[in-house]
């Protein structure tokens, strides 16, 4: 605590914890079954509200732990059994959780909160509290004492390390807050106290032998030493019920305490302190992640191999090893290959991030939207193990709750619709993310009602997205609500129809790198199909060749690549060329034309076979072909900035470094698409197909 | 120039620098060492589309992607067939705050000169076929002139925005 400084830093992580804290306790709260409930969970929960309650108190944020208070009284009950759950205390425990996330975003943008706006909520947690609960009503941390509990008298002892006080940890908080529990007597033993010549200010040298009367359980005196049980040795003994405790309790209390907060769930915190407020960089723009220690333990492995075989190899470069040294060192050659290609692996591995945590956020937002529409849903998840670049993730979340929104408002129809309709009554809304093809897919199907085409063909013709007299495939039809402006939504409501929705949606994903595709079939349903790369720095390629010069297409903006004889792209009036693809004709253009590429040579070479390749490319359901003159193979490549050292370059998104030391560029099929202008060439083909 | 002085943190006293040179269309010109990375034989250079053509684009230099820039097309010179001495000056460039890297090439390297940057002539009106713009001053050596260019100017990124806004329109 020695400046403003350190303090900071530590209420970074009390805000980091905090909200993991409340996550934990939402998504518990959502598995919570009515009656009886699961007790693991509502011990989980429980924790969670603890550690939020103690750590505001010890930071100062009191409003929260004032309000977190009553939560948390109201959970010990359901813990103790002695209150049973209903769909209403669920209801409250939940708007407490959106109230104390509401508080914390206020202090960490500097403010404080206005203790009105929870004072509503915190009168019917009272109110809650207040009923009998047909059990017996006990309010334990009120130090209130019941008629059924006894009264025993604990003796605790408390040998802080010396270095308690450096920590933020304060003994007279931990005192204060056992005297909530009882009757409190403290002795001090200062018998350690060394000469005041040597004495530091900030350590701490006296223990404390703390003599506690309370009805309160062992479990709750524990939880009072939660923050420093891992700085302090610690040894509650019941002095009435007095048998065999000290054997089996002498353990430190850390022991006990191997359960509490989310971070034992979740394996390893890595760049996140524990609970004691150490030192940590958490700034917040840089954003932490947490790794499993299983990834930095197979990374460190690795970095172990690759040491053993650079002092393999250096051995053989020294002629140390005798006989044939070629071959030891293609072997060693090989083993550095295989490592360097595991190492790499392993080090994306820890940005990719289960998409779970993603997924759980949509129960909650189903569950609220249900309710406010009279809609029935029920969420199925699956694929929640599926990993994805953190940056990926990020991104994706803003996409999805649009699209569960327009699902849920649009797709999913109301009971009696469904029944009319033959349904069952509650819809389905289906989340799943798995791989296909090197890439991850995340889909969003409903069983409601599909889109319905006649709408959104008049809505668009309404619009002046399109003429009256298109003709439009169904496929056509459906992508139209990704245009910008369209909505069907009679009337604009909360949850969608402001028409900002899809085009969105699309956008983001395509920014990623990624697509999106839909398919629906009315009174059946629809599905949202979205394809992302595994991760952005690394692209699946395709390799083609133009001239002497190699350029890359990512494989997710390909959609098939056909063997174009020489009459079939015809003229259309100016200079667009089209070819027809089976139903539709599309623009095509040769890539060196595109990029004006200085290029004469080996033009021939293409001509001399039976056609040309064309690779069909698409992006905003715009697809176009392209001329290459020749396909390679495929294979993945890193992405390197063209802005470095240079400029953007229209229709690039950057290059890469060959095997053979070469630059290839990497093709932008978006901006691509942008600089040829194919607004222009399309409206040709238009009255060409016409 | 006192900008550059600051930027190459060079020796108050004599405020005397030290100059690569280099041959181009029979002339010598310099450029200032502190900004030279290193220099590199020719190499396979991968054209950039819709770039200048004094831009003959960019190569893989230990893992960094580097434009290389024509100096002859730069300047407007004649056309010289890549031969055994052409090189690569690879050198750093200031522009607005963000430094970038940037291949060179040249007929020839030549030697390493100390120079007086007090007593660099500026260049007359009508001298050489490289615009002003490029050129920091004149100096003699040995009788010799030497051309000191400002390679701060050499790649142009003023129109760097207009297919930036296109591209992030997309």
């Amino acid at each position: 605590m020695s400046d403003d400084m350190d303090m900071s830093e530590i209420h970074d992580i009390f805000y980091e914890e905090s909200y993991e804290g409340l996550d934990v306790m939402e998504s518990g709260l959502l598995g919570l079954g009515i009656g009886q409930p699961d007790l693991e969970i509502v011990n989980n929960i429980f924790r969670a509200a603890h550690s939020i309650k103690g750590g505001a108190a010890t930071f100062g944020f009191l409003p929260i732990s004032k309000f977190t208070h009553g939560v948390e009284t109201l959970l010990d009950q359901i813990r103790a059994q002695e209150r049973s759950v209903s769909e209403d205390v669920i209801e409250v425990l939940l708007e407490s959780v959106d109230s104390i996330r509401c508080m914390l975003d206020m202090f960490k943008a500097g403010n404080t909160p206005d203790e009105a706006s929870s004072i509503e909520l915190k009168q019917r947690i009272d109110t809650i509290l207040a009923l009998p609960s047909g059990v017996a009503m006990i309010s334990a941390s009120d130090g209130e004492v019941s008629e059924l509990a006894e009264t025993k008298q604990w003796t605790i002892q408390f040998f802080p390390s010396v270095d308690i006080l450096k920590t933020g940890n304060e003994p007279l908080r931990i005192f204060n807050e056992l005297r909530a529990l009882g009757e409190l007597k403290i002795v001090s033993d200062i018998s350690k106290l060394p000469d005041i010549r040597n004495m530091e200010a900030d350590s701490c040298y006296t223990h404390w032998i703390l003599i506690l009367d309370t009805d309160a359980e062992r479990k709750r005196i524990e939880e009072v030493f939660d923050w420093v049980s891992d700085q302090a040795d610690i040894i509650i003994e019941c002095k009435e019920s007095g048998i065999a405790n000290s054997q089996a309790q002498a353990a430190p209390v850390a022991a006990a305490l191997g359960l509490p907060s989310s971070e034992a769930e979740s394996g390893v915190t890595a760049g996140v302190s524990s609970s004691n407020g150490k030192k940590t960089s958490s700034t917040k723009e840089s954003g932490s992640i947490r790794v499993s220690i299983d990834k930095i333990d197979a990374l460190l492995n690795l970095v172990g191999e690759l040491v053993i075989t650079q002092s393999m190899l250096a051995r053989h470069a020294d002629g140390a090893v005798a006989g044939n040294e070629a071959q030891g060192l293609k072997d060693g050659l090989l083993v550095l290959e295989r490592h360097t290609r595991e190492l790499q692996e392993s080090a994306m591995q820890i940005r990719m991030l289960p998409i779970g945590a993603s997924f759980s956020r949509f129960k909650r937002l189903v569950r609220d939207l249900s309710q406010k529409t009279g809609k029935k849903v029920e969420l199925k998840l699956s694929g929640e193990n599926t990993e994805l670049d953190k940056t990926v993730l990020e991104k994706m979340s803003d996409p999805l709750v649009h699209l569960v929104r327009n699902s849920l408002d649009h797709g999913i129809e109301k009971p009696e619709d469904r029944l009319a309709a033959g349904k069952p009554e509650t819809g389905t809304l289906h989340l799943s993310a798995y791989h296909e093809g090197g890439n991850i897919v995340i889909q969003v199907d409903d069983d409601g009602a599909g889109l319905n085409r006649q709408r959104i063909l008049a809505k668009a013709i309404e619009k002046g997205i399109v003429s009256p007299s298109e003709q439009l495939s169904d496929d056509q039809i459906n992508n139209l609500i990704f245009q910008a402006g369209f909505s069907t939504a009679e009337a604009v409501s909360d949850l969608s129809g402001r028409g900002v929705g899809m085009d969105v949606v699309r956008r983001n994903i395509n920014d990623l790198g990624g697509r999106i595709e839909v398919s629906s079939r009315e009174g059946v349903g629809s599905r949202f199909k979205i394809r992302l790369p595994l991760t952005l720095a690394i692209l699946d390629g395709q390799l083609v060749k133009l001239g002497s010069d190699v350029y890359i297409f990512s494989l997710l903006s390909i959609v098939e690549t056909v063997l174009v004889s020489p009459g079939e792209v015809r003229k259309v009036v100016g200079n667009g060329n089209v070819y027809r693809l089976r139903d539709d004709y599309i623009p095509v253009v040769r890539l060196r034309d595109a990029f004006k590429l200085r290029c004469n040579d080996s033009i021939k070479t293409y001509l001399e076979r039976d056609g040309e390749l064309l690779v069909v490319v698409e992006s905003d359901g715009q697809r176009i072909g392209l001329f290459v003159d020749e396909l390679l193979d495929q294979q993945q490549v890193v992405i390197k900035s063209l802005e470095e050292n240079y400029k953007p370059v229209a229709g690039l998104a950057g290059a890469t470094i060959l095997g053979d030391g070469n630059v290839a560029m990497i093709i932008d099929v978006p901006s691509l698409i942008k600089t040829l202008d194919i607004a222009a060439i399309t409206s040709k083909i238009e009255d060409f197909a016409a | 120039m006192s900008h550059a002085d600051i930027m190459a943190g060079s020796n108050a006293e004599a405020d005397s620098k030290q100059y690569l040179t280099f041959y181009l269309n029979g002339e010598e010109y310099g450029v200032e060492i502190l900004r030279v990375q290193g220099i590199q034989g020719w190499d396979t250079v991968t054209p950039i589309p819709h770039s200048p053509e004094y831009i003959l684009g960019v190569m893989n230099l230990r893992g960094a992607i580097v434009p290389i820039i024509d100096l002859r097309k730069r300047f407007n010179m004649p056309d010289m067939d890549i031969g055994k001495t052409t090189v690569i000056i690879v050198v750093k460039t200031h522009n607005d705050d963000e430094s970038r890297t940037i291949g060179m090439v040249t007929d020839a390297v030549s030697e390493v000169y100390s120079i007086d940057e007090n007593a660099l002539q500026p260049l007359p009106d009508f001298g050489g076929s490289v615009s002003s713009e490029f050129v920091k001053g004149l100096s003699t050596i040995e009788d010799k002139m030497l051309i000191l260019l400002d390679i701060d100017r050499l790649l142009d990124i003023r129109d760097k925005l207009a297919p930036n806004s296109q591209s992030s329109a997309a």
